[in-house]
């Protein structure tokens, strides 16, 4: 299978704090891959490194490989590397902006003017996340009047808006009720054709339910995030290899 | 255990809402002690004032002197021209700088130490130039503007003058503005691969602006509710003002003249209602016009 993202001896530091310690693992095109772990284990810092929103802490610096497609990250410019990995955060974050100025944002920052092709885009993005058929009567409401499982599908419409390659989610329903989760789930299936997939999540049952691979984190006592183990989630949920995975997946501890 | 119950759910109950009660009274009395007080005061400049008020008194320029004979149409407009100038100056400049302290100084803080104590001493600046009296202001400006860069007494003098004095209130309110803008919409941009100019301009500035747009309606309240400032850079010619470099004479300044250096009061009081019911009209305009702004920028609610 072709790998998409690859890291090699990766290890996150913030200041002198070593959050990520040596983490090897080959994420797979087109597929959806969960990170899963307790809480503290370090699995948003590492979806952000791959859009590298943790340089935005100051205090972070690197060490090891990371590679987009055998291409450095590091040797990417930064604004080039987040059209090609695309984010959907915790929390729904639409911009105070109308529906449309919320998905046309990333085509007008890459410099796309005309209107006739950002109302095209805009469209396809909206059908894409599934939005489109509750809001296309009126593109010129504000995103933050939509309810909190259409902002998120707002945000992952803006996120396709600008045609990445990867799509990195940090607990995209963590914030949702069930009924506005499972939507987004079943979105996530129907995105995976065209996208590589990489989803932090809290909850296992999501993990079961909607991956093709599952990356399971723990923490060292010194509190650095390291992995544990990966594979096919079946497998990892079914038959895990580690005391640890079976003890969080069984629910004895996390 | 029934009885327990009972005395749990009842016993203070009386005293509860009394206490309630009498709460909301003092809070209500206050309230409306406040907006009596207020009340009294406009409508008393008003209906004071309203005895001259006339369209000659609005129309004909002052006739100077101690009889203080005449109207005030020049203040009027030279009110106008300041404020114009002022905000002008001051706003552009207070709005990038506060961007500038709350967006990019903490690289800069990071990069080099002589950055560091740069950004603490304007920091700092700010803060106390906020609580100085508008007199320093105004003799700053008499030195520097008025007699060494030898502008006279003029609109440029007294425009530049109080920029200076409003420009720590601007800095501050939009300071505070770009502060209260979640990091989350930061982020968001940022992830979608716009650079941190344009994350600024399309999504953090709109969304601070109405909080701008108050400070720029406090600094406008402020040049006209000015005089000590305005008395020593200004001048207080009470002809039109043809250019820059002429003196003029705001209608607070025409106030304060009026009632210290002639027997008209009552135009004194006259001038001051017009001065009132400006300021409220300005203060409607602008939260209209931000109102509008911020739908037209956030979409519909």
């Amino acid at each position: 299978m072709e790998t998409k993202l690859k890291v090699k001896d990766f290890s996150v530091y913030y200041g002198g704090f070593e959050a990520m310690h040596e983490i090897d693992i080959e994420i797979p095109a087109h597929q959806i891959t969960a990170i899963i772990g307790p809480s503290g284990c370090g699995k948003s810092t590492f979806l952000r490194a791959f859009n590298r929103m943790n340089d935005l802490i100051p205090t972070s610096h690197v060490d090891g490989e990371i590679y987009m497609d055998d291409e450095d990250l590091y040797d990417i410019d930064v604004v080039e590397l987040r059209k090609r990995v695309g984010m959907v955060f915790q929390r729904p974050n639409p911009f105070p902006k109308s529906i449309f100025d919320n998905v046309a944002y990333g085509p007008r920052a890459h410099g796309l003017r005309a209107r006739a092709q950002l109302e095209e885009i805009v469209e396809r993005s909206l059908r894409r996340a599934v939005l489109w058929d509750e809001v296309n009567d009126d593109l010129e409401k504000s995103g933050l009047a939509l309810s909190g499982g259409q902002q998120q599908r707002l945000c992952i419409a803006r996120a396709l808006a600008i045609e990445p390659d990867v799509i990195l989610m940090d607990e995209p329903a963590s914030a949702l009720d069930p009924i506005a989760t499972l939507r987004i789930e079943e979105l996530i299936q129907s995105l995976k054709e065209s996208y590589t997939i990489v989803i932090v999540t809290h909850n296992m049952q999501q993990a079961a339910r909607a991956s093709d691979y599952t990356a399971f984190f723990n923490m060292m006592e010194s509190r650095a995030g390291y992995l544990v183990e990966y594979g096919p989630t079946k497998q990892l949920f079914t038959n895990p290899q580690q005391k640890a995975t079976e003890d969080y997946v069984t629910g004895r501890f996390g | 255990m029934e009885r327990a119950k009972s005395r749990i759910s009842s016993s203070n109950l009386l005293r509860r809402k009394v206490g309630q009660g009498i709460a909301f009274g003092l809070f209500w009395l206050a309230a409306a002690v406040a907006v009596a007080a207020l009340l009294f005061i406009i409508g008393y400049v008003v209906v004071q004032g309203s005895q001259v008020i006339n369209l000659a008194f609005l129309t004909t320029r002052p006739a100077g002197g101690v009889s203080g004979e005449g109207g005030m149409s020049t203040t009027i407009v030279t009110t106008i021209y300041l404020v114009v100038l002022v905000i002008a100056i001051a706003t552009p400049l207070g709005v990038l700088a506060a961007v500038y302290m709350v967006e990019y100084a903490s690289e800069a803080e990071r990069e080099s130490a002589l950055a560091r104590w740069l950004i603490r001493i304007a920091r700092s600046g700010v803060e106390i130039l906020a609580g100085v009296p508008s007199i320093i202001f105004g003799l700053f400006g008499f030195a520097l503007f008025v007699s060494f860069m030898k502008l006279k007494f003029s609109l440029l003098s007294a425009g530049l003058s109080g920029a200076c004095l409003v420009l720590p209130v601007i800095i501050r309110t939009s300071e505070e503005a770009l502060k209260a803008v979640p990091r989350s919409y930061r982020e968001g941009s940022l992830a979608l691969g716009a650079t941190k100019w344009q994350t600024v301009v399309q999504v953090v500035l709109p969304t601070a602006a109405p909080g701008i747009v108050t400070g720029i309606v406090l600094s406008v309240g402020r040049v006209i509710a000015e005089t000590a400032i305005f008395w020593v850079t200004l001048g207080g010619s009470y002809r039109l003002p043809t250019g820059l470099l002429s003196s003029g004479r705001t209608m607070a300044l025409h106030v304060y003249m009026l009632a210290s250096e002639t027997r008209a009061f009552d135009k004194a009081m006259g001038t001051a209602a017009i001065l009132i019911v400006t300021i409220i009209v300005i203060n409607l305009l602008i939260n209209i016009t931000s109102r509008q702004l911020a739908q037209r920028v956030m979409g519909k609610q």
